[in-house]
């Protein structure tokens, strides 16, 4: 009865600790798994975990922006192109490059570099200045005040993207055709 | 280990990952995805410091890198289509013509 008690107390971070471990075990599938939807499904799900741990740490606005704009437009998009494409590609039958040594070693480096300073540079892990999180209206006064300029450009920047887009689409069909 | 250490172990280990998923996967859209992860990683570290200090700051960027991401994946795209169509595969090694 007390046990359940405490993991009731403590569900948000019992919930935590799981979304993190399934999101670790979906971005290391990513690696292993051979087929691109496969891959994409494991990306999908990471990023779903990903979504549920921004909404524990109380910043539901990005978890719902995480799930709109990475599940259902980034990777809507790649799913359909996954679809659109040849599966008896030979670069789907193999599965890594010849980088595969290398890019393992690469990975051991800089993994244990990462540790190495993270461990040793990281500020007082448990401040609890700030720990409330914030809300909504923090976030929104702070990006419409300060950062309005960054925002628009944002717009250009998608405009930009799309004409070059368009562009490149362009330039590959007068090529072939 | 507390809640923050574990989150920034996880941006660490899913930045590392989707690196690792560059340099050794044989499929460019399996690289590009895992491009996505390694923002997602780095996501993950903005909205940990962020939710630490209690400052909007590191929300915004994470926002500006949404959108970052959707113009990579729209421009990244028809890059890929284009390469297919031209070697009619997805493997990167069939590209190293063009090597200088």
């Amino acid at each position: 009865m007390s046990l359940i008690e405490t993991l009731l107390a403590n569900l948000d971070t019992l919930l935590l600790y799981v979304f993190a471990l399934c999101a670790f075990v979906g971005a290391a599938l990513m690696i292993v798994l051979r087929q691109p939807m496969r891959v994409a499904l494991a990306l999908i799900s990471t990023m779903i975990f990903l979504g549920g741990i921004y909404g524990l740490l109380g910043v539901h606005f990005i978890a719902a922006f995480q799930v709109l704009i990475y599940v259902g437009a980034v990777m809507v998009f790649m799913v359909y192109v996954i679809m659109l494409l040849d599966v008896r590609d030979p670069a789907v039958r193999r599965r890594y490059s010849k980088f595969l040594l290398p890019g393992l070693a690469a990975f051991v480096l800089l993994v244990g570099t990462l540790i190495y300073a993270a461990w040793n540079a990281l500020p007082a892990a448990s401040r609890t200045a700030g720990s409330e999180g914030f809300g909504l209206q923090l976030f929104a006064t702070t990006f419409l005040n300060a950062y309005w300029l960054h925002f628009e450009l944002t717009s250009v920047l998608l405009l930009a993207a799309v004409v070059a887009a368009i562009a490149v689409i362009r330039a590959g069909g007068r090529r072939d055709g | 280990m507390d809640k923050v250490q574990i989150l920034l172990a996880l941006a660490l280990a899913l930045f590392a990952i989707g690196l690792l998923g560059v340099t050794v996967r044989r499929n460019l859209l399996v690289m590009l995805m895992c491009m996505e992860l390694a923002l997602n990683g780095a996501n993950l570290a903005l909205v940990t410091f962020a939710h630490q200090m209690g400052e909007a700051v590191g929300a915004v960027l994470v926002f500006l890198i949404f959108v970052v991401a959707a113009a990579e994946i729209a421009i990244a795209i028809p890059i890929v289509l284009l390469l297919v169509r031209r070697k009619h595969t997805l493997d990167p090694g069939a590209y190293s013509d063009l090597k200088g």
